[in-house]
């Protein structure tokens, strides 16, 4: 009889990595969990540390809120495009605004040519703020906006779009990305040098404990930095490193640490590598329950429990063969919706060409409520958890994660370590070695460096035309002639007047906006006071 | 031989310069000599740059959907000084309805998302002005 060999099985011959770059064995066992303490480092869940999740109940409680990014054009047209997803099912709206008011510039600004109402919804005064929530009762649902550097300003528009309403400030309920630290570190909207950015920050969280309580006041981003090219773990680490400056500014602005933590969120994207993701999310929230109540010595368990936003990785969609990005949005949807969070935007399979169809951005939100109500996912809470595989996976990211706050806390500070480019250069390093490993084919990415078609089918874009420019140019025209202008001035220096002092400019700035003065001229007045940021360029 | 002169730009208020800084670092490997202009600049201070650094080539990132303004402005100023023989590339997203319209005004190479960094390096090699000897 042959004698049975002994060579073991081969494997192919691919590096068996993470998208990170992050070396995977084939097995994993109790041996590599054998650290693991279940009572330390999971809890159950809604316990400390919450690696299980922040719910006793997971998602049997409630299903996470669907909330799909919108805007583009005229506020009309995106006013419309809300009332379609809140009557085809989705539960929260999140505004997208165009670059000049992500920039602080009004569209007659140089800089504006070409970009008005392009990547999101151009707003310039409170009448846009008007036209944009028309219908729409603010004290009935919860909206999201993502904006940084003018998030005062537009912030102060849409609670005196409330006002008009009659709702009362106490009851909105919401949030403001309000995120400056990651717009130094990956996406770069920023308009002001760092340290008066992260007053304006203070300023709203001390504004919103007093007067809008249930609000959240600012949305720590490790999306645009994993969009920027960031590994997993440098996302985990930069966002939880940025939450931790937020919150030290916050306790060295004169705040009680428990009167504004609660309200601070995340957002984190949901990439492409299954496994990683999920370990991820948990890993999150672990080292922000540490945090918070060790280094913080916060004593409200609300001020421990890290709630998150997701989004699936819009950089991983392809312009090749799009309908693909259905399944990888898919994929990456129920990564998150393992992983526990709270809100999702799935991303349509359109966005590597232009912003989403109608019929896009319906079928993005269709995923979500299939994984919700059709894969049992849901029944369960934390189903990866005990797993030999995830839990090491949680446990190493959670040990990166700390050796980058270390080199971070030596350097002074996430501030201080911006200013020295070091999370940039960070990034910049993992993206290059990510392109370079999709050039030689280490890592496949279909319809791109593999299963190529040629003739492809076009498919249907949205394409945004230039009536948006010249509606809003008009507009402001007719708004500077109109508006009561001795108002506007008299509001505009008030607000410059506390900026030079240390008032809280949130007050200064709704008498700006109930006055009617343009985004442009609000930040133009921080300008003359505080100066603009310019990087120093590195690649 | 000289070194081919490449700046890379990003024109408008976008931020998003992950594609920028990779090709900017992928040229460079690639034995060219790259000035990386950094963000928000003008059609003007793009030209202004390219006639600065005696440039060969320009690459413009645009990821905002603003390419059919900042497009022909780059163009026509480039024309006006003198700088006609420069190669100009566009990354980024573009939809296919513009792509002939952007050659039309002499725009030689258009790259969308995906696009190898190995391809761009051909590109740019093969349809380069010859340099001349010092």
């Amino acid at each position: 009889m042959k004698a049975l060999t002994t060579e073991p099985p081969r494997e192919r011959a691919v590096p068996f990595t993470t998208i990170s770059g992050r070396p995977i064995k084939a097995l994993y066992t109790a041996a590599d969990i054998a650290a693991l303490d279940p009572a330390r480092d999971l809890g159950g869940p809604g316990a400390f540390p919450y690696t299980r999740g922040i719910h006793p109940t997971g998602y049997r409680g409630k299903l996470w809120t669907m909330r799909q990014f919108a805007g583009f054009g005229t506020p009309e047209e995106t006013n419309q495009r809300f009332k379609d997803l809140l009557k085809a099912g989705g539960s929260g709206l999140s505004v997208a605004f165009d670059l000049p008011t992500l920039m602080g510039r009004d569209p007659d600004h140089e800089l504006s040519l070409g970009e008005v109402g392009k990547c999101g919804v151009s707003i310039v005064s409170l009448q846009d703020m008007e036209r944009l929530f028309d219908g729409i009762s603010l004290g009935a649902i919860t909206t999201s906006m993502t904006i940084n550097s003018p998030a005062p300003m537009v912030f102060a528009m849409y609670l005196a779009v409330a006002e008009q309403q009659g709702a009362d400030w106490k009851t909105l309920s919401g949030t403001i990305q309000n995120d400056i630290l990651k717009e130094f570190i990956a996406q770069k909207e920023y308009i002001f040098p760092p340290r008066q950015s992260m007053r304006l920050i203070t300023d709203i969280f001390a504004f919103c404990s007093k007067e809008v309580p249930k609000w959240n006041t600012i949305s720590v981003s490790g999306y645009h930095i994993r969009e920027a090219g960031s590994t997993s773990a440098q996302e985990l680490a930069f966002t939880l490193r940025d939450g931790i400056e937020y919150v030290q500014y916050g306790i060295d602005a004169g705040l009680d640490v428990d009167s504004f933590a609660p309200q601070i969120s995340f957002f984190f994207n949901s990439h492409s590598d299954f496994f990683e993701e999920i370990a991820k999310f948990r890993a999150a929230r672990k080292l922000w329950a540490e945090v918070m109540r060790d280094r913080f010595k916060a004593k409200n368990e609300r001020s421990w429990k890290l709630r998150f936003h997701t989004q699936t990785a819009g950089v991983s969609l392809t312009a090749q063969q799009p309908y693909n990005n259905v399944v990888r949005t898919a994929l990456q949807a129920l990564a998150a919706v393992l992983g526990g969070t709270q809100s999702l935007h799935t991303n349509s399979l359109d966005e590597a060409l232009a912003l989403p169809t109608a019929e896009a951005a319906t079928l993005a939100l269709r995923t979500q409520q299939i994984i919700a109500h059709e894969s049992g996912v849901t029944n369960v809470v934390d189903p990866f958890g005990g797993s030999y595989f995830l839990e090491r996976l949680t446990l190493d990211m959670e040990r990166e994660a700390k050796q980058y706050f270390d080199i971070i806390d030596r350097m002074g500070g996430m501030v201080e370590a911006i200013e020295q480019g070091f999370p940039q250069k960070e990034i910049a390093e993992a993206s290059y070695r990510f392109q370079q490993s999709v050039e030689a084919r280490e890592k496949i990415i279909v319809g791109v460096n593999g299963y190529v078609q040629e003739d492809e089918a076009p498919i249907p874009i949205l394409y945004i035309d230039e009536t948006t420019a010249e509606r809003q140019l008009a507009r402001l025209e007719t708004l500077r002639k109109t508006r009561d202008n001795v108002k506007v001035r008299a509001a505009l220096a008030a607000l410059e007047e506390t900026a030079r002092g240390t008032g809280n400019t949130m007050y200064p700035l709704m008498d700006c906006v109930r006055a009617y003065a343009t985004v442009g001229e609000m930040c133009d007045a921080l300008r003359d006071v505080w100066g603009e940021y310019e990087e120093v360029p590195l690649i | 031989m000289n070194k081919i002169r490449v700046v890379i730009a990003k024109p408008g208020l976008d931020g998003h310069d992950r594609g920028a800084k990779v090709i900017a670092r992928a040229l460079r490997d690639a034995g060219m000599e790259v000035i990386y202009t950094g963000l928000r600049q003008t059609p003007e201070q793009i030209v202004g740059a390219a006639l600065q650094e005696d440039a060969d080539v320009v690459g413009m990132s645009i990821l905002s959907g603003a390419h059919m303004h900042i497009c022909p402005r780059v163009m026509e100023l480039l024309k006006e000084k003198g700088l006609d023989d420069v190669l100009v590339v566009v990354g980024g997203i573009i939809p296919d309805v513009d792509i002939p319209k952007l050659q039309e005004m002499g725009i030689r190479g258009i790259f969308l998302p995906g696009s190898p960094m190995q391809q761009i390096v051909d590109f740019i090699n093969q349809n380069v002005r010859p340099r001349a000897e010092v």
